[in-house]
């Protein structure tokens, strides 16, 4: 006979079940369910005018790194995807470098402000964290336009002549994926250093450690989880960005969100452009396993 | 002052970044704000306060359009997924642990770690066969899609909310005789409520906010004010574009501003 705590244990599950059906149902229509249609036609031949022809083939996985000669059929290294490739991946670790170094030291201080204001703070680094991604890049792309803000600015003081030309370049897709996701490098940061136990640092200064061997010794080992949550929110959506390098990269500087594009648009090469979308998704999945586990190795200094 | 001098958590030069970066982050978002008010038609040289930029995004029928289609999208999107959000954070807090909890929790909150240009895809090929299999254009597609991304966002303040509460005024309510219906409308849903507008506001500005997926999903003519501007600054920047973008900024900061004063009497 089942005991008492298994019948409760029992009709916890099942109201548990009925009462997230219907978001569990949303998801699978119109967000998880979709990848493994994504999946099945990664394995597919592609249409003549787009779409897919429903014959099985590799070519779409082997597309990513290969090209096959047209006239002799034979495979040779597509240096065009490698090159949009490393980009993705430099601008993707930059960005997180860059949001790192100018990121931790604003966590720091928010983290050190008097309990009233650090709200505030808090609340000033929330609002482009919620704020539209497009309108910041916007706003980024109107300051360093051949005709923005910094060019009329040096101009008009006749430092320069002729505008910098930083608009359309793998610069102007740094600067505007570090200043997009910064946010997204504070928060958590911030989180790590406010649990921070403002004693140790005390406890190094009376051992006679100086600033440089605190922040190295004491403060960033534990901080890490927080590094690190930071490093892969960051890192992320940078090497899945989409707008950023489509408004200030221009249609030369493209990173691997708008070569999957390209694959449904032009390209008419869906497979490939499914396959890419899988592999994205993959080093996703390896870079969020990786943080489950930093995070859960963190915990219980925590 | 002589306490001053030697502070443990100050780090040299850390408060000038920070008010560097503070300083870095607002300014184009400023410049941009007032630039919607320049009556020049440059976006970088000021020629005197003038709302015409606004005039011209509203009298371009384009542009109202999709501001009403962003409306009706948000609106929507924020309703369904709160609501399918309030009851899986009531099916999955405050009850005995069961066999596939964590399953539901990673589905969930799956749409904060696929790519955003992954489900963008997928969408695309899905719904567009069955655009062909049904031969419907309308805009349930760009709500439903709205609607699943939005969840994770409408959950978790749910959740939090529910997490803080604990059980004993509920037991009160059944101890009263209440049924479990009279005690979920009369107990449980007025305490839970400032997590539910919470999270109904944050996914309200995520559905407002979004570019890739609706660019993907939308049939021609649907355009929100997001994949509008997209397409405008394929070519170059007009004034209007930050018009439209000063609304939506405002827009946002309000709904925000809601948010954290209502969250912010948990702590």
């Amino acid at each position: 006979m089942p005991s008492n705590e298994d019948r409760q244990r029992a009709a916890s599950a099942r109201t548990g079940w009925a009462l997230s059906a219907p978001a569990l149902l949303l998801l699978g229509f119109a967000a998880s369910g979709p990848l493994l249609i994504v999946l099945v036609y990664s394995f597919l031949t592609p249409g003549d005018y787009g779409n897919v022809v429903w014959k099985f083939s590799l070519d779409g996985w082997r597309g990513i790194l290969f090209t096959r000669d047209i006239f002799d059929g034979t495979l040779h290294l597509a240096d065009a995807n490698l090159t949009i490739f490393w980009r993705s991946v430099k601008l993707s670790l930059l960005t997180t470098a860059i949001t790192f170094a100018v990121g931790f030291p604003t966590a720091w201080f928010i983290a050190t402000r008097p309990a009233k204001s650090r709200a505030l703070w808090l609340f000033l680094i929330t609002i482009p964290f919620w704020t539209n991604l497009l309108i910041r890049t916007v706003a980024i792309n109107e300051v360093i336009r051949n005709e923005g803000i910094i060019n009329t600015l040096l101009i008009w003081t006749g430092l320069i002549t002729e505008p910098l030309r930083i608009i359309y370049t793998d610069t102007a897709v740094l600067i505007g994926m570090a200043y997009v996701y910064l946010p997204l490098m504070v928060l958590p940061l911030f989180a790590a250093i406010d649990r921070f136990d403002m004693k140790l640092l005390e406890a190094g200064y009376d051992l006679y450690a100086s600033r440089w061997q605190v922040l190295r010794r004491v403060i960033l080992p534990i901080v890490k989880p927080g590094i690190v949550a930071g490093s892969i929110l960051v890192f992320v959506p940078s090497l899945g960005a989409y707008v950023t390098p489509r408004v200030l990269g221009g249609g030369k500087n493209m990173m691997i969100g708008n070569f999957i594009e390209l694959q449904f648009g032009a390209g008419r090469n869906w497979p490939l452009g499914a396959a890419l979308s899988m592999t994205l998704l993959i080093i996703v999945t390896i870079a969020l396993l990786i943080y489950v586990r930093a995070a859960n190795r963190g915990s219980p200094h925590g | 002052m002589a306490e001053r001098a030697f502070s443990a958590t100050r780090l040299p030069g850390f408060a000038m970044i920070a008010v560097a970066v503070f300083l870095v982050l607002y300014l184009p978002i400023f410049t941009l704000v007032i630039f919607s008010f320049n009556d020049a038609n440059s976006v970088a040289i000021w020629g005197g306060f003038s709302l015409r930029w606004y005039q011209i995004a509203w009298a371009n029928d384009a542009v109202k359009e999709a501001a009403v289609r962003s409306l009706i999208i948000a609106t929507s999107a924020a309703l369904i997924a709160t609501t399918v959000a309030t009851m899986a954070a009531l099916g999955t807090t405050r009850r005995a642990a069961f066999k596939g909890q964590t399953l539901i929790y990673v589905i969930i909150n799956q749409p904060l770690m696929v790519p955003e240009i992954v489900t963008a895809v997928a969408l695309l090929i899905f719904f567009g066969f069955i655009k062909v299999t049904t031969g419907y254009q309308g805009l349930g597609y760009l709500i439903a899609a709205h609607s699943a991304f939005c969840v994770p966002f409408a959950y978790l303040p749910i959740r939090a909310r529910l997490e803080g509460m604990d059980l004993s005024l509920e037991t009160a309510a059944a101890d009263l005789y209440a049924t479990p219906w009279q005690t979920f409308r009369k107990v449980t849903l007025p305490l839970l409520l400032p997590g539910i507008i919470a999270g109904a506001m944050l996914a309200f500005v995520i559905s407002l906010d979004d570019v890739v997926i609706t660019e993907f999903v939308k049939s021609g003519g649907q355009d929100t004010l997001p994949t509008y501007m997209l397409g405008q600054i394929r070519r170059a920047v007009t004034p209007d574009v930050n018009a439209i973008s000063t609304a939506l900024l405002v827009l946002t900061v309000l709904l925000l501003t809601v948010f954290f004063l209502l969250t912010r009497t948990r702590d």
